[in-house]
């Protein structure tokens, strides 16, 4: 057996704990969890479905803990797991799977699917069986600090901009603000006009906040890899810029894995408490709406639907807060047939659009979202992840869809009430 | 001698194997070790854990149209089969004067004839898309399969022992659900018992992080 197979397995045995064993045993085997799954009802294709793509991990736990496979063992019977068991399922859980989660909301004996197959990734990506772009992408966000291998010039720049246009001040590394805002390598690449709103907004509404110079991006590839080491050592970045600038709360942009990273899974990768609070920006927000911080000004009279980023909303509980806001500044806000909790995903959650060979996958899934927007008749589709933005307007172009893909916090920004002059 | 047996020591024995191996698999589930969450929760992981156990009875509008078949059969099984363990008129005898010291109303004989129509109807639709469904054909096991066929041979075996009324009849019924018995434990039929754990750790995680699942 190569180091390397021994090492994907030790990394799923490591990963075998009562949650595993009570979803393997109570599995029945129906397949209702593919009809959840967007990879599998655009393509037809059985093997999409969610709980075979835990087939490495569940073929080592009948092998290892299970009655029948400790039996076979003992008569020396049994089939040692090989390379093949996990590299003919590096396609099916990195290609396709977006981790949307939607498989673990409607299994009858409440399997999280999506949790077991980020730990057949963990497995993978200790194999050395993982897509090259996404390794490629997690190497430079350890190396520079981004999977876009964005650095602090480029921040520096776009922060010169922002300052000309807007005429105000981009905190820099100030000690003791409230708020230590983040920012994803798309806001920084490709959606400038995100750091544009957040300095417009709190201005408005008076926040105290800051960019930090040593952690200023929480895209975290390591996540997306399955890479539980290499996204542990990206959130500690941030964990330490936080700190050395005595923050109280660290705002996680609108980016939806990069929240997951932060919010909920980074105190576990990293093995201790945050000694601050971990916000997403929908949520500050909503409270600064809530406070009578946050004034806005006039509706949107297009149709508008929203499309809710899974991480956000189903892994991540923020599902009222975007409906708030929206509710705000549109007059003509229409729901997806299927939104909130059990919303469709873009396809392109996971690292798939980090990843190109799973390219024409993703544009097959996004048929699901294609015909739910469509169905709403809308004129702007708006979101609040700058990775599901980038996978939005791709499908939307090269569908030739008539749609307009617009986000969140900008549109905010641009509704903000005029204060009177002083 | 075989009636012995099977009345006698295999009885026991079957019975044994199934008390002890499911509370060990329980106890496997149960007690092994899962990490604390470091996060700080948003909403209760125990009212998330009861939400989910049985909001999970239920399938979700959104996709309750694709999987009509499934949940329909699933339902006619599982209730015709609880109906014909705890209410045909033998099963209540057996119980009262075997293992609990008391009983209860048996159902009537129509209504035994209807619970096993039930029972029979849902779990050879069930097998059958476990055939010709190319998702569950693709990952069914072959314990699945065993599973069924043992479940569906004590059901046939127990409905001729009553309609017949024939010692060998209701010998051959006792020895299947011995069979069933030791099999039990140690195979996809452990999802009577581990489907609560299972739904319920679910519902936790999702209920820390303010996700009605
Ligand atoms: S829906 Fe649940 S029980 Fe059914 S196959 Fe999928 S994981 Fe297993
Ligand atoms: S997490 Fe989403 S994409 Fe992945 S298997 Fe489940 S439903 Fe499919």
């Amino acid at each position: 057996m190569s180091e390397q197979l021994e090492r994907g397995l030790e990394t799923l045995r490591g990963e075998i704990d009562n949650k595993v064993k009570a979803f393997f045993s109570s599995c029945v085997r129906c397949g209702i969890c593919a009809e959840a799954c967007l990879f599998y009802t655009e393509t037809s294709d059985p093997r999409y479905t969610p709980i075979y793509k835990t087939e490495p991990l569940r073929k080592l736990w009948e092998n290892e803990y299970s009655f029948w496979g400790k039996l076979k063992s003992a008569l020396g019977m049994s089939q040692a797991m090989t390379e093949a068991d996990l590299a003919d399922w590096e396609e099916l859980v990195y290609d396709g799977c977006s981790m949307c989660g939607r498989c673990s909301m409607v299994c009858p004996v409440g399997v999280d699917i999506s949790g077991i197959i980020f730990k057949v990734k963990h497995g993978l990506s200790q194999a050395g069986f993982s897509p090259e772009g996404l390794v490629g992408a997690t190497q430079r966000a350890v190396d520079i600090g981004s999977p876009m291998g964005i650095t602090l010039t480029t921040v520096q720049a776009m922060i010169k901009h922002v300052e000309a246009d807007t005429g105000l001040k981009v905190p820099m590394d100030v000690e003791g603000a409230d708020y230590m805002a983040l920012l994803s390598s798309n806001e920084i690449a490709l959606y400038p006009e995100y750091l544009e709103s957040l300095v417009k907004i709190f201005d408005h509404a008076g926040v105290s906040w800051t960019l930090s110079s040593d952690a200023f991006e929480a895209t975290n590839a390591g996540l997306q890899l399955g890479d539980k080491s290499i996204a542990g050592q990206l959130v500690q970045r941030v964990v330490d810029g936080a700190e050395k600038l005595k923050v109280k709360n660290v705002i996680s942009p609108e980016c939806g894995h990069a929240y997951t990273a932060l919010r909920w899974e980074g105190p576990n990768f990293i093995g201790k408490a945050y000694p601050f609070r971990v916000v997403h920006i929908l949520e500050l927000l909503d409270e600064l709406k809530a406070e009578g911080r946050l004034k806005t000004s006039g509706q949107e009279s297009e149709r508008l639907t929203f499309h809710d980023p899974c991480s956000i909303v189903r892994r991540g509980g923020i599902n009222a807060q975007p409906r708030n806001l929206l509710g705000a500044i549109s007059g003509n806000f229409v729901e997806m047939a299927d939104h909130g909790n059990m919303n469709w995903c873009c396809g392109g959650g996971g690292g798939v659009s980090s990843n190109e060979r799973a390219h024409e996958l993703k544009l097959t899934a996004f048929n699901k979202k294609k015909s739910q927007i469509e169905a709403t008749g809308a004129e702007a589709l708006v979101t609040a992840c700058s990775n599901c933005r980038t996978t939005l307007e791709e499908g939307v172009e090269s569908n030739e869809m008539e749609i307009e893909v617009l986000g969140l916090t900008e549109m905010i920004a641009a509704h903000l009430e005029e204060r009177p002059a002083s | 001698m075989i009636q012995y047996l099977i009345d006698g020591p295999l009885w026991y024995f079957s019975l044994a194997v199934f008390f002890i191996g499911v509370v060990w698999q329980l106890i496997a589930v149960v007690f092994t070790g899962n990490k604390a969450d470091l996060s700080v929760p948003r909403d209760s992981a125990a009212s998330g854990a009861i939400k989910t156990f049985f909001s999970r009875f239920v399938p979700h509008r959104e996709i309750a149209p694709a999987i009509m078949l499934p949940v329909v059969a699933g339902y006619m099984f599982h209730l015709g089969l609880f109906a014909l363990l705890f209410f045909a008129a033998p099963h209540v005898v057996f119980l009262e004067e075997n293992l609990l010291g008391f009983g209860w109303t048996p159902m009537p004989h129509w209504a035994f004839i209807v619970a096993a129509q039930f029972a029979f109807f849902g779990l050879i639709v069930l097998w059958l898309r476990r055939l010709v469904n190319p998702v569950s054909r693709l990952i069914s096991t072959l314990d699945d399969h065993i599973a069924a066929i043992l479940t569906f041979v004590v059901m046939l075996t127990g409905c001729f022992a009553l309609l017949e009324g024939s010692t060998g009849l209701r010998l051959l019924h006792r020895f299947t659900v011995e069979l069933w018995l030791i099999y039990f434990p140690f195979s996809a039929l452990m999802h009577t018992f581990t489907f609560v754990p299972s739904r319920m750790l679910t519902g936790a995680w999702f209920g820390r992080r303010g996700v009605d699942a």
